[in-house]
Order: C-alpha cells, then structure tokens, then sequence
C-alpha cells in the first residue's frame, strides 16, 4: 500500500492536536479529583503520628477480631465462588442444555442487586424467626443469620460471578479442539482438566480469584444485616470502620481503612500486572 | 445391566435432541449442573423469590400504600435523580477517559489504569470515608458536601467511576482505523468522523456502560453511610429506607421497596442481554 502522499486527513489525524493535550489534562484532572487525592488521603491520616495509630488500633481486641473474622469469611467465599465459577463456566460454555441462556443472565444478576436487598432476602429465608428454612435449621442447631454461614452466603452472593465472568471468554475463544485430541489419545476428565483446561484458563482464573477476594473483603451492607453486627461476635472489618468511626475513634477506624484499602489496592495492581501477560498468551 | 443402561441411553440422546446442540449433557456433567443450579437457588434464587412472595402477601393496596409514603417516595425520588445524573456524567467522562486510555500514550498511563480500577475493589464503608476526608467537614480544599445531596451524587459518581470506561475501552481498543482514515481522506473533519465513524461502533458498549453504573448507583449503599447522613426526605437513599423499614421489623415495607429496586436489576440485565445479542448478530 505504501503512504498515500497526498492525504492530508491522515496525517492530521496522527498529529497530536491541542485537543489531545486537552483531554489529557481533563481526564487525568477528574481521576485525581475523584480517586487519586482522596484514597491517598486515608493514608495521610493514618501516617498523621507515624506508626502510632496503626499501632492502636492493631492492639485492639475487637479490630482484630474483625480483620481476623473478615479474612476467615472472604477465604471460604472465594474458595466456594472458585469451584462453583469453575464448574459453571465449563458447563455454559461446553455444553447446551434447556434454561441454559436464562442460567447465564441470572448469573450476572448478583452484581447489580443491592446488598441492603441480598441482605433482606437472606433474611426472608434463613431467618431464626419467620424465615421459610431458618427455624428448621436453627431446630437442627444450624444457625444460618447472625452467624459465619450467613455471613459466607451474603459474601459468596455479591461476589459471585466474578469468577465466571473472567473465565467465559476465555473458554469460548481457547475451544474445544485440544480437549477432544487430548480425550480421543485416553485422558479421563480429570486429566484433560488439569493438563489442558487449566493450564489455557489459568490466568483468567487468578484475575477472578483475586477480584472476588477484593470484593469479599469489602463487603458491607449485605454483612451487616446478615451478621446483626455484634461487636467481637460478627462484626467484620468494614462494620468496625463504621462503628469505629461514629464512636468518633476516627484514628482507628482511618487505621481498619488504610488496611482494607492497601489490600485492594495490592488486588487491582496484581491484576493489572497480569492482565498484559494473558493478552500475549492469548 | 442391560436394562438399567438401555433408558440413561435414550434419555441422553432424547436431551441432545431437545437442545439442539453439539455437546448434551454426559451423566458426570448432568450431576454438575444439578449440584451448581441447587446452590444457586439456595443461595440467590430461593432468597430473590422470598422478597417477591414478602411483597405479594400484603397485596397490591400494601405495595401501593409503601411507594407512596412521603418519606419512601422521596428516597426513590432521589436516589433515582442522583443515579440518572451520574449516569448521564459517566457516559462522557467514561468515553472520554476511555478514548485517552486508548488512543493516548503518555507517561503514567499504567498508574490511570488502577486508579480507574480502585473504586471497583475499594471497600465501599472506606469510599465513603476516602471521599469525606476530601470533600468533607475537614476538607483541605475547604469544599464540604458532607450530609447534603451533592455528596449523593459523589457517593455514586465514585462507585461507578469504572463500568462505563471498562465496556467502551475494549471496544475502541478493537475498531478498524482504516475507516476513519479513509473518512478523513475523503474530507471529513474529526467532529464529522467522531460522530459518524466512532460514535455508531462504540453506542452499544456505551449503553451497556451506562446500564450497569445505573444499576450500580440505585443500589449503592455503603459509601453514603458516613457521607450523607442519611437525613429523611433530603439525602436519604432507597438502599437506607429498606434497611430502616427491616430494622423496625417491618418486612412486608423492606420487601416491597427491594421489589422496586430488584424490578430495576432485572430489566438493566434484560437490556444488556438485548444488547449483547445485538453485537454479537452484527459480528
């Protein structure tokens, strides 16, 4: 083809022009405005008298209870929503069955559901008091709200399809050819998981793990009515920062926030250092 | 033997015919799709159908009567407003911070990446208390929205910051530059091939954008606790009246006004599907 020599448009559309310099400006402008200045804020208050409101607030009870509780439940949601986002993929993806399309629009709809409502329908249901299975279960000495598996189900709610939503794409572009050949020279299934699947889903899965972790560890509002909120019995590491933080112990709860924050921050930055890798892989 | 394989046979092969599709289901994959389908119905299907079945029973005179409530109408009002606002600012801004993220290049880009991403991870108790250090009572730079509706706004602008700039980012990332150039030589000036060439490719993925931040932003609940006040019939939010109605132990008015919302859910994942099959028709 070569350079046409006598188009003008296309060099001007290579140049830089003042407008791009414009929208630089206002784009990064708004970003620092409304992200940037004021995350970098929790730290500078945290930071305020050196280490020593970090110092505080790690020496009090019922904030390491919390962190320990939070780190206790994202662990267990995130270990349920891998293994149920793994299997829910392959079967969207590799197969067909009836309700399969509806099956997959429901999946997404835990991220636009509000946690105040996941918390009130995990209520409605699993309740001790009038709820469809929570007085049988508690007769079974299963407590389900404001307990742990309450608070795992309303984590693993909000946070589920993270996980299928990375690996979905993934599985339809890789296909079904290397699976095959690998079935027809005798793997079993779990062979052909381990040695082909998960090797060409490996990092679709990490980018999901890791943002359903950052999620989980977040979780407020839905927690929060699904855990009744007992200081030292459920209360989770974001509770404590609101508890905290209207107690007017503000170091403290700028201290649980630094934390929180610096684990989300470290989530979104491994991610994005992998996500250039799978692209080359890809 | 014969007889217990003979129908696990034909009923495999009867399923492959009703779907229609290359792979049915195997036994093993079958069992699979039974055990994920029970744990989501236990733990989102059975609990969404408790909220509508709580609504129904106080019949439609109920549902009614909860909506128009002063107090709930106005945090509908208002949450619905800030949302449609927000929304209307990420269209632009998201478009915008998209098309640099695509077409600028330019030291510290990689640094806007994750700050774009940071609202999406960041607890939404600390994006409440990350935007009342800036633009609180305390504020360095003398700004204070702290319990007034513009720090509504704020509250949602942030949590939503990253869903319209991740649909349309891809998207531009993947269009053709030859047909611009080729617009560009044929005379048309850049706000011509913008809205003629650019605009038409991106509409979609700025509408599904723009669905989910909505979305997002009615169902916003954390990151006003601390910043709004939550102050009756002026900045109190949809999200906060359920949870005050389900505190004061009346279930019937927190599933009715949670009907709303999930009403809402349902037809922005309906649009996206919509949108999604429109896409994928066109190749």
């Amino acid at each position: 083809m070569g350079e046409p020599v006598a188009a003008p448009g296309r060099s001007r559309s290579r140049r830089r022009g003042p407008l791009t310099y414009v929208f630089r400006l206002l784009v990064i402008t708004y970003l620092v405005l409304l992200v940037a200045w004021p995350v970098s804020l929790v730290a500078k208050e945290t930071f305020a008298n050196g280490l020593e409101s970090l110092r505080t607030t790690l020496s009090d009870p019922s904030v390491t209870f919390a962190l320990k509780l939070t780190v206790i439940i994202a662990v267990q949601a995130v270990v349920i929503n891998t293994v149920f986002g793994v299997g829910m993929s392959l079967l969207l993806v590799r197969y067909r069955f009836p309700g399969r399309r509806l099956l997959s629009a429901l999946i997404d709809l835990p991220l636009s559901v509000s946690p105040v409502v996941v918390g009130l329908a995990l209520v409605l249901v699993y309740g001790g008091r009038g709820g469809w299975f929570g007085p049988t279960l508690e007769d079974h000495g299963f407590q389900v709200i404001f307990a742990t598996p309450g608070m795992v189900m309303a984590t693993a709610f909000v946070s589920l399809p993270l996980v299928i939503r990375e690996l979905v794409p993934v599985l339809e572009e890789v296909g079904t050819d290397q699976e095959q050949a690998a079935k027809s020279l005798g793997a079993n299934a779990v062979q052909t998981f381990r040695r082909i699947t998960l090797p060409a889903i490996k990092w679709a899965l990490v980018y999901g793990v890791v943002l359903s972790l950052a999620r989980s560890l977040g979780e407020f509002g839905a927690v929060k009515i699904v855990s009744g909120n007992f200081e030292g019995q459920t209360q989770t590491a974001t509770l404590s920062v609101e508890q905290k933080y209207q107690d007017f112990q503000q170091a403290t709860a700028y201290a649980t926030s630094f934390l929180l924050a610096s684990v989300s921050v470290a989530c979104i930055v491994v991610v994005s250092l992998l996500r250039p890798r799978t692209e080359e892989k890809r | 033997m014969v007889e217990t394989v003979a129908p696990s046979q034909a009923a495999r092969r009867h399923r492959r015919i009703r779907s229609g599709g290359a792979t049915g289901l195997s036994a093993s994959s079958g069992i699979g799709l039974g055990v994920a389908v029970i744990w989501f119905s236990v733990l989102a299907l059975i609990p969404l159908i408790a909220v509508l079945v709580e609504t129904s029973t106080g019949g439609w005179s109920a549902f009614w009567a909860t909506l128009t409530d002063v107090q709930t109408a106005a945090a509908i009002r208002l949450t619905i407003t800030q949302a449609l606002l927000v929304t209307g600012v990420n269209v632009v801004m998201g478009t915008l911070i998209a098309w640099v993220l695509v077409r600028d290049h330019f030291f510290g880009k990689r640094a806007l990446e994750v700050i774009i991403d940071i609202p999406f991870a960041l607890p939404t108790i600390v994006a409440g208390l990350v935007l009342l250090s800036l633009y609180g009572p305390r504020s360095p730079v003398g700004v204070n929205v702290a319990n007034t509706r513009a720090a509504v706004f704020m509250a949602f602008l942030f949590v939503t910051l990253p869903f319209v700039v991740r649909t349309v980012q891809p998207v531009l990332a993947e269009l053709d530059r030859d047909v611009e150039e080729a617009a560009a030589s044929l005379g048309a000036s850049r706000p011509v091939i913008f809205r003629r060439v650019i605009l038409p490719a991106l509409f979609p993925a700025i509408c599904a954008g723009a669905a989910l931040s909505f979305a997002r932003a009615i169902s916003e609940y954390g990151s006003l606790v601390l910043l709004s006040g939550n102050l009756p019939l002026r900045t109190e939010v949809t999200s906060v009246r359920i949870l005050t109605y389900l505190e004061n132990g009346n279930t019937a008015s927190a599933a009715a006004v949670a009907t709303v919302l999930l009403g809402v859910s349902l037809l922005v994942i309906v649009a996206l599907d919509l949108v999604q099959r429109r896409v994928a028709r066109r190749g």
